[in-house]
């Protein structure tokens, strides 16, 4: 039995809130994996139970991406000249799938605390639990879409290399991108009931400002401009991983993984002293 | 004795209509914070207090209760005690694992199978996947849902798919539990089960918060109780004496009925040890009525009725029946009459109501129900609207006997 002692104070004393804030994430994360695995144990039943597409559910986000992608590229291709081959469907892919899975997350993460209202006014468990098993479920299905992509590269003629260790290291940082910006979204859609909708326009638009279906050296002297959307570098990473072309400088992944530390950190902080407050907003 | 769980001048201010609920809400409001334009007014109009300044402690061990009315605040008391909402001012503390089965089920999901829910909620309560594996079979037992576990609760009955939310709820084992109206899950079978797992839960020393309407069972589960209204604590003591006071305020609390010719001013329900709430079974009580009128009456009659918890009609009798003749009352001269009556009354919730009644006009001048209520506590099971002491003479198998009775 987990013995502890909660202690809850009012307006004078309301940062003597018993969980500490350095470190509590992990606390959460290791202290209730119970909790944390069957809610994502749950989205994932439901979401595979009773439904036509049942296992196709992950890929068809991220096939539907590389669709568009091929179509965009290949247009592109005509239009420039260039050529736009096997490889570059490959890379278009590689890049897909974690882009579909961050768009997911954010989506999931957002509405994680509205759709378990009746948990968050009835039951107390760290709140923060519900956008990470949105965050985690999601990941889940990335991961069944990029065992489908890594199958696919070597009939892209897309050879394994050395690069492709970095692979591991760019994807947790999307994913820690992915949960601090739902930690964040989570909280502030049960305050402000337009949240969800904004989001929802915001990630619809932003594959055009992310570059998922073209490199961010095709724009010249404006790539940095680019490069400030912390999931940039990341894509641009995986790209170069999988086609090897040119990589961009160590300083843009520094500041996306600074980004994504700092950015969770923050959202965190936030979301921990909002969450006294979720079960009278929802 | 060591507080578990304890209140420390606590209030909580909750605040009427809408907050800012749209970023384009949020806006012209900000910058109407930022001029300071009429704020502190307009706080004041929209705020209340839920609790005002609630102070109480709770040892280990012990069944507590939180009684009152609706809107009294015995919601808001279980919300801060399980984490939900923060005080707005003072502290809540609690020592210990607590669970609380408020509204059981919220965290199932309809299109998972009760297997998979089981696990489900018993997370979300706090259980690691191995205790729940280890009890999993005493959960489904419990719940008497067997054969369906492996069907998806949306296909459940109601009432199944609260037993085996019940059940999970039942399971966790906590230091501390909190139950809200939860025993009025279920069949009657059911309901004696749960009564039985609390009363297990707190003779296994665990401590238990107990909000319900159900003032029998308050009365039967617990040894400390809290009297609140409208956020305040107006009575904290035994059990007893604070249901008592509960039904005083509520049936006290009578309308101005000085506009009526005559109306019953009070009722008392007496036994040789003072005003009572729990009775045994045959338990002599004496009921005190007095009646007091705006200008003098004659003719008239006082009617005693009970009822059961349903608000039938169990018993009815009046002062003339039982061959008292009529009385007269006026404004100086007030009536007071006593019935002795033996309560041969099985277990249960058991109502009085009076009124005043002229029989040759027909004419009722006040009624006054309930007026009064008593739990009876029962040794042997019997249910029903009255009592006939019943027994087992002879128990034997059919084939020896001739008769169908069990075991």
């Amino acid at each position: 039995m987990h013995a502890m002692t909660r202690e809850a104070r009012g307006q004078s004393m309301m940062r003597a809130f018993p969980v500490s804030r350095t470190g509590a994430w992990s606390t959460t994360l290791f202290g209730h994996r119970d909790l944390l695995l069957a809610l994502v144990q749950r989205e994932l039943r439901v979401r595979y139970k009773q439904s036509i597409m049942g296992g196709l559910w992950a890929i068809l986000m991220p096939a539907l991406i590389v669709g568009a992608g091929i179509v965009v590229r290949v247009a592109m291709a005509r239009l420039s000249g260039g050529e736009f081959g096997a490889e570059g469907i490959a890379i278009v892919a590689a890049k897909s799938a974690p882009w579909a899975f961050f768009v997911s997350a954010i989506r999931f993460a957002t509405m994680s605390l509205i759709s378990n209202a009746n948990l968050v006014t009835k039951i107390y468990t760290p709140r923060e639990v519900f956008p990470f098993a949105a965050v985690l479920s999601q990941l889940v299905d990335f991961a069944v879409a990029a065992v489908v992509v890594a199958a696919l590269l070597p009939f892209l003629g897309v050879e394994p290399r050395l690069e492709m260790l970095w692979l591991p290291l760019l994807i947790v940082n999307l994913v820690i991108l992915a949960a601090g910006a739902g930690l964040l979204l989570s909280a502030a859609s049960l305050f402000f009931r337009d949240v969800k909708y904004l989001v929802d326009v915001f990630v619809t638009f932003a594959i055009f400002f992310t570059p998922v279906f073209y490199e961010v050296h095709l724009f010249g002297d404006w790539a940095p401009l680019l490069l400030l959307n912390p999931v940039a570098p990341i894509l641009e990473g995986i790209g170069a991983a999988v086609g090897g072309g040119p990589a961009l400088s160590p300083g843009w992944f520094v500041y996306s993984a600074g980004f994504a530390l700092v950015g969770f950190g923050l959202s965190f902080a936030a979301f921990k002293r909002m969450e006294p407050y979720f079960a009278e907003s929802v | 004795m060591e507080a578990v769980l304890r209140f420390d001048h606590v209030s909580k201010r909750f605040r009427k209509g809408e907050m800012y609920d749209s970023l384009r809400d949020l806006i012209p409001a900000l910058t109407g914070r930022l001029f300071r334009r009429n704020r502190s007014a307009e706080l004041g109009k929209r705020d209340f207090w839920a609790l005002r300044d609630v102070s109480f402690e709770v040892p280990r061990g012990e069944a507590f209760a939180i009684v009152g009315s609706n809107g009294a605040g015995k919601s808001t008391i279980l919300k801060l005690l399980s984490g939900i909402m923060r005080p707005t001012l003072g502290t809540v503390q609690v020592k210990g694992r607590l669970t609380a089965l408020i509204e059981v089920g919220a965290g199932f999901h309809p299109d998972l199978t009760g297997r998979e829910n089981v696990f489900l909620n018993g997370a979300i309560l706090g259980m690691s996947r191995e205790e729940i594996r280890r009890k999993f079979d005493e959960i489904v037992e419990f719940s008497g849902v067997g054969e369906f576990i492996d069907t998806p609760v949306k296909r459940y009955s109601s009432g199944m798919y609260a037993r085996l939310a019940f059940s999970v709820a039942a399971h966790v084992d906590p230091d501390v539990l909190l139950v809200d109206e939860v025993l009025s899950v279920g069949d009657y079978m059911f309901q004696q089960k749960c009564a039985q797992k609390m009363a297990s839960v707190i003779r296994s020393g665990a401590t238990v918060i107990f909000v319900s309407h159900n003032l029998r069972a308050v009365a039967e589960l617990c040894n400390r109780a809290l009297l609140l209204e409208r956020g305040r604590v107006v009575q904290i003591g035994p059990t007893e004496e604070v249901i008592k006071a509960y039904l005083d305020r509520s049936h006290g609390d009578r309308r101005d009925a000085s506009d009526r010719e005559a109306y019953i001013s009070r009722v008392r329900v007496q036994s040789e040890a003072g005003e009572v709430v729990q009775v045994e079974p045959g338990q002599r009580v004496r009921v005190d009525v007095e009646v007091r009128s705006s200008k003098p009456v004659h003719g008239l009659a006082v009617v005693l009725m009970v009822t059961d918890n349903e608000n039938y009609e169990i018993f009815n009798t009046s002062t003339e029946r039982l061959g008292c003749g009529t009385f007269s009352v006026s404004p100086d001269d007030p009536f007071r009459c006593s019935f002795e009556l033996d309560l041969h009354l099985p277990q249960g919730t058991f109502h009085f109501g009076t009124a005043v009644y002229r029989y040759d006009i027909q004419r009722e001048y006040d009624r006054w129900m309930p007026c009064a209520t008593v739990f009876v506590r029962s040794p042997v099971d019997v249910r029903g609207a009255a009592n006939l002491y019943p027994r087992v003479v002879e128990h034997a198998n059919a084939s020896l006997a001739g008769i169908g009775s069990p075991e």
